[in-house]
């Protein structure tokens, strides 16, 4: 099965889509966004793969033994990194929400404002 | 309003799909390139770290950046919160198993992340895992011993200039690049042996700076987060 990998990676990105627009609460949607972004380190990770390949480090293992692409692991790492940022920005402002009008529900906040 | 996103969105993606290469017939060639010249090039035998810290030095300053105004963001939006300064009196932990094995734990975890950052560009790990783990060994702390513990490490006095430290030093790396007349975050100090710690020119040094960074940077968000989410529950 060869598309099997690209088939998850969507299946994340969708379910996580599904969770933000159902989402009836701030720190649930912060997390289903990480579930979303979730699915490109998948993706990334898939497109890189060569068949047979190892893991591209070298120690112990000779030169130009067959290995994965490593330009997409380090593009997952800054992924990682950027989710973590972003989740961690969402969080401090759904803290300043709730000790604002003292809700999490992302409709009550229209609602209000509104 | 729903089915026709989500048949748009079906539509979509069944069309990347159709495009995309064969999983594992990856086509390169940057892969394929970095694999080959990795090793003769800066003697370092772990190729995703040499990438991220010399091929690709420049978008990693960047990214280190990202992390430190992210936490610049998040330390002021939380710092308008009221703080109880008299809920650190008594949560010690009364398990004596908790606090032996957790200390245990504490001390493992500490040399886990040292090695992974010490030895990034030589076997799997580099300074971005190891900051995290290094950070996440240290959080251990509150866990097992006491909010008082946990205070003593996690403070600004104390984090801060690690923070500031790792960012700059980073961009200092790069400086030095410059000041020797070649373009900025030039590799130096030549490649040294391949396998050991002493390999890879400048990039251990911007390796560290990443952890040192990264470690910071979480401690700092942990930190913030603890004060803000659980000391007003307990």
């Amino acid at each position: 099965m060869s598309v099997l990998p690209y088939l998850v990676a969507g299946w994340i990105c969708v379910i996580g889509l599904y969770g933000i627009v159902t989402s009836r609460d701030l720190i649930h949607l912060a997390l289903c966004l990480t579930v979303t972004q979730s699915s490109t380190y998948v993706l990334l990770l898939a497109v890189g793969y060569v068949q047979g390949g190892g893991p591209p480090i070298f120690k112990g293992v000779e030169l130009g033994t067959t290995a994965v692409d490593p330009v997409v692991q380090s593009l997952t790492l800054t992924d990682i990194v950027v989710s973590v940022t972003v989740l961690a920005l969402i969080l401090a402002l759904a803290l300043d929400v709730h000790s604002e009008i003292e809700t999490m529900d992302p409709d009550r906040i229209v609602e209000l404002q509104g | 309003m729903f089915l026709p996103s989500v048949a748009l969105l079906a539509a979509l993606l069944t069309w990347s799909l159709v495009a995309i290469p064969h999983f594992g017939h990856y086509r390169g060639p940057y892969g394929f390139v970095l694999n080959r010249v990795v090793l003769p090039e800066r003697h370092m035998t772990n190729v995703v770290t040499a990438t991220v810290f010399d091929y690709r030095g420049f978008d990693t300053m960047g990214e280190e950046f990202i992390l430190f105004i992210a936490v610049t963001g998040v330390v002021l939006l939380l710092r308008e919160q009221d703080r109880d300064e008299s809920s650190d009196s008594e949560d010690e932990i009364g398990s004596d198993a908790v606090r032996v094995g957790g200390s245990l734990a504490v001390g493992v975890c500490l040399l886990v992340a040292l090695w992974l950052i010490a030895f990034g560009f030589v076997t799997p790990g580099g300074g971005f895992q190891g900051g995290v783990a290094l950070a996440s060994s240290l959080v251990l702390v509150f866990l097992v011993a006491s909010h008082k513990a946990w205070s003593g490490i996690a403070s600004e006095e104390v984090l801060d200039p690690f923070e500031g430290v790792g960012a700059g030093g980073y961009v200092v790396v790069g400086l030095a690049a410059l000041i020797g007349g070649m373009a900025f975050l030039t590799n130096l100090l030549g490649p040294g042996t391949p396998g050991t710690l002493y390999s890879g020119g400048s990039a251990p040094f911007v390796n560290w700076a990443a952890g040192t960074e990264v470690a910071a940077a979480f401690l700092i968000l942990f930190m913030e987060f603890i004060e803000a989410y659980v000391v007003p529950l307990a």
